[in-house]
């Protein structure tokens, strides 16, 4: 298990990171913060032991994701960068009723009390490879023709359809 | 038995003549009038095959032969079905002959006409709906042939729909028979309410031991209002003169044996809900009888000849009805079938003598018989027939219905209809003289109608002279519980003859010999002459309830319509169209927005699932 | 030691920004960026859910790997509905895109 003073620094950075995403007037910096709660998080899947996903959230995510966002940034790209990332009127409202539902989730998971066993981790990437060719073949079948649509719906959408 | 269980064939040869008029030859005028001839023909081949049947096979009016095919199931159970017996065979006979001559007459009669193959296609639909009508074994299905006729005669009042005049005596005659459908339609549904079942036999089964119930009496009188419009009696008799806009042909068809006699076969059909009630007979004698008197008056005055015809077929309506109401069902029916032959005789005979001479003023035709021989002769017969002259077939079949009505004790039914029967003589021989003797008055010289229009009028003289000799037979073939042929009253028929001919003398004196001015009559009962030339102001007193008391009701419930009722509704939408204008704002159409009140519902629903803590 | 709760008020906690991040931001890349937030939160869960109740069974994983998927998916086509609606309407405001209203 992990220690307290390794786990809690660690989160309380992811969450500073986060914040700072939503946070900054400069959507380029809001994007930077992104790829560091990324890796955070991926820091994370590695305390938790699974270091496949770990692998796999830097790749998916503070690789592929991080690039299409920028991506999109540049694509629709203002004369001026820092005041590209406002708030709308909704934002104190809707920080105060973050607040409140954070706090409820909270208190919900406190008061839950889940009974549980120290058990032991095995090999989880062959344990993966046994689920996604096994039980969940199907459903591995069907999110790559999930993916391969989205990339032909993303091309249509941007390039347009030829008449 | 093999025509009576193909008797349902009858209705659909000129239905199926009517379809390929309408959708095949109705540009090929000879063909269409083949194939409306010939599918009338094997109708009239088919009613001669049941007939035949009927008297061979020992079908009586008290077994008939009947069968049928479930219609409709639920809720109701309605048959479409064929009731055979002597009466429907003899109907049969009648429509498809009548209907027959008709046809064959219209072909010469219409040949320059636009309308040509339109004008058969209707006749055909008009027959078949006629027949259908005639072997209904139910009053649902009655009914529907019922409205069937009516929808027909509309079609061929307004048959020259550009005539403004037409159209209007089209609308007329079918609100007319609405008001009397409406009746009808309602007293069926009581008598099903009553005895949940349609069937004429069912409910000839079920009505005597009811006979003395209130709510029985009124469903009868329901019933007799359809055939009150429908066979032109009084007080919705107006239709009929008016009718006269269509085509002479469908006259002949409308008063002889499509229309007019529905009426009085659905009398003779449901006879036992209208026997057994004494009130109700009562009132449909008297309706009869007044009718047939009106009716008589008036046509004395008329100078249009089409319209002198429409109010003799009333008053002879009147005969029938006044014979189904004191009981001589057999007398009525007689008078009926008679009545058919002569009545198609004179309507064909007038369209003859318009066609030659282009007017229908009697007063401006004269020495009609030094042109046209056999129409004027044939003319003159179906006139002494009408008359009731002795051998012809009128007097046989007048002569048993005043003679039902004396013997039944209805004395003062008996001395009106002894006086129509001179107002009968009177006007048909002011007709009959004008009309063919004295100088030439017309325009137009006249000619000789070809012989398709002449031949029927022949066939149909021929029956009109001897038909009558039939009526002992007939009697003893169609009749209500009990052989009703009354004995010959040499009384009755003595004074029916005299008065038949004092009419006839009394016209020939006026008009013939001219011995008394009709001019200075018609000065002196001035007022008399003015009220009946103008129907007893019968149009105009409907005229005045309509613009008087039927439009102010219509105003009321327009108002209540528009203001209630509508505002009502104008308000309701109003208050939700007030409400969406204000609740529209809520729908920002942020996406923020919805998504903070989705998620927040969210949170509604944990703090819901969560409330213990 | 640190045990399932410390896991998941981490993810609430990340939920909730990215939540905050929705509702509040302007630009459309901006609220994609949060919907990813949430994602990743709901991922953390998952695994240590999977990681502290049955760590023998990969069923967590498997689910997150899933997610990716859709994640990724999501972005991609989100992305290029936000580039088409700019090349037509030539913003990126999220309060622009109100043709939802009648």
């Amino acid at each position: 298990m992990i220690s307290p003073y390794v786990f809690w620094p660690i989160a309380v950075l992811i969450v500073v990171f986060a914040i700072g995403v939503v946070h900054f007037k400069n959507i380029v910096h809001s994007a930077l913060m992104l790829i560091l709660t990324f890796v955070g998080v991926a820091v994370v899947f590695i305390l938790l032991e699974a270091e496949f996903l770990a692998f796999v959230q830097i790749l998916v995510y503070a690789g592929a994701i991080s690039i299409l966002i920028v991506f999109a940034v540049m694509l629709t790209r203002r004369i001026d960068m820092n005041e590209s990332n406002p708030f709308n009127k909704l934002r104190w409202i809707s920080l105060i009723f973050c607040l409140g539902f954070f706090g409820l989730i909270v208190r919900i998971v406190l008061t839950s009390r889940i009974s549980y066993e120290k058990l032991a981790v095995q090999d989880t990437m062959g344990a993966i490879a046994d689920g996604l060719f096994g039980n969940y073949m199907i459903p591995f079948e069907v999110a790559a023709i999930l993916l391969l649509i989205a990339i032909a719906g993303a091309i249509i959408l941007t390039k347009g359809v030829k008449d | 038995m093999t025509f009576i269980n193909l008797a349902w064939l009858i209705p659909i040869f000129p239905v199926v003549s009517f379809v390929l008029i309408s959708f095949i030859t109705k540009r090929f005028k000879g063909i269409s009038a083949m194939i409306a001839i010939a599918g009338m023909s094997v109708s009239l081949l088919f009613s001669l095959g049941v007939f035949y049947d009927v008297i061979t096979s020992g079908v009586s009016m008290e077994h008939p032969v009947e069968y049928a095919v479930s219609w409709l199931t639920a809720p109701v159970h309605i048959d479409a079905g064929v009731l055979v017996d002597p009466l429907t065979a003899v109907m049969l006979l009648i429509v498809t002959f009548v209907g027959l001559m008709v046809e064959i007459y219209s072909w010469g009669y219409m040949h320059n006409d636009a309308g040509f193959s339109r004008f058969f296609a209707y006749l055909s639909l008009f027959s078949s709906s006629m027949l259908g009508l005639v072997i209904a074994n139910n009053y649902f299905q009655m009914f529907f042939f019922w409205e069937l006729v009516g929808l027909c005669s509309y079609l061929l009042i307004g048959f020259y729909f550009h005539k403004p005049s037409a159209v209007e005596a089209n609308k007329k005659a079918f609100v007319t028979n609405r008001v009397g459908d409406f009746g009808f339609l309602i007293g069926i549904l009581c008598l099903f309410i009553a005895f949940g079942t349609f069937n004429f036999r069912e409910l000839a089964a079920g009505i005597p031991a009811y006979a003395n119930i209130a709510f029985l009496t009124i469903t009868a009188i329901l019933i007799f209002t359809g055939p009150v419009a429908k066979s032109a009696q009084f007080p919705l008799h107006v239709w009929l003169p008016d009718a006269m806009e269509g085509p002479t042909p469908v006259s002949a068809l409308i008063h002889a044996a499509t229309m007019v006699a529905a009426g009085v076969y659905l009398l003779a059909r449901g006879y036992i809900l209208f026997f057994s009630i004494q009130e109700v007979s009562l009132i449909i004698a008297y309706i009869g009888g007044i009718t047939a008197f009106i009716a008589g008056t008036v046509a004395l005055v008329q100078r249009d000849l089409k319209r002198i015809l429409a109010f003799s077929t009333m008053s002879q309506l009147g005969y029938m009805v006044m014979a189904m109401g004191v009981g001589g069902m057999t007398a009525g029916m007689f008078h009926l079938t008679s009545h058919a032959f002569f009545k198609a005789l004179l309507f064909l005979g007038a369209g003859s003598i318009i066609h030659a001479i282009h007017t229908q003023d009697i007063f401006e035709m004269g020495g009609v018989i030094k042109k046209m021989k056999v129409t004027s002769v044939t003319f003159i017969i179906g006139s002494l027939a009408l008359a009731g002259i002795p051998p012809f077939a009128g007097f046989f079949s007048k002569d048993e219905i005043l003679t039902v009505t004396y013997e039944n004790g209805y004395k003062f039914l008996y001395f009106l209809g002894l006086t129509t029967a001179f107002l009968t003589a009177f006007y048909m021989a002011r007709l009959v003289f004008t009309v063919f003797f004295g100088e030439d008055r017309q325009k137009h010289s006249g000619h000789e109608s070809p012989w398709v229009m002449t031949l029927p009028l022949v066939i149909l003289s021929v029956f009109a002279v001897f038909y009558g000799f039939l009526s002992k037979s007939f009697g003893s073939f169609i009749y209500f519980e009990a052989e009703g042929h009354a004995g010959p009253n040499y009384m009755i028929m003595g004074a029916s003859v005299a008065v038949a001919l004092g009419g006839i003398i009394l016209g020939w004196l006026i008009y013939g010999r001219k011995a008394v001015s009709a001019q200075a009559l018609q000065e002196r009962f001035k007022p008399v002459y003015k009220l009946l030339f103008n129907q007893y102001y019968l149009n105009e007193a409907y005229q005045w309830l309509y613009d008087n008391i039927v439009l102010r009701i219509a105003k009321a419930f327009y108002w209540v319509d528009r203001n209630i009722v509508d505002g009502f509704l104008n308000g309701f939408t109003a208050l939700i169209a007030k409400i969406g204008t204000k609740l529209r704002f809520v729908q920002t159409g942020s996406l923020q927005n919805y998504a903070f009140l989705f998620f927040m519902a969210i949170a509604l629903l944990i703090l819901w699932l969560a409330v213990p803590i | 030691m640190v045990g399932l709760e410390g896991y998941l008020i981490l993810a609430a906690a990340l939920f909730c920004i990215g939540l905050f991040g929705a509702f509040a931001k302007k630009n459309v890349i901006s609220v994609l960026m949060s919907v990813e937030l949430m994602l990743n939160a709901a991922i953390i869960n998952l695994v240590a859910f999977n990681r502290f109740l049955a760590p023998a069974k990969v069923t967590g994983h498997i689910f997150a790997i899933f997610i990716f998927v859709v994640a990724a998916a999501g972005i991609a086509v989100g992305l290029a509905i936000v580039i088409n609606i700019y090349r037509s309407r030539a913003t990126t405001n999220v309060e622009d895109f109100n043709i939802l209203k009648w």
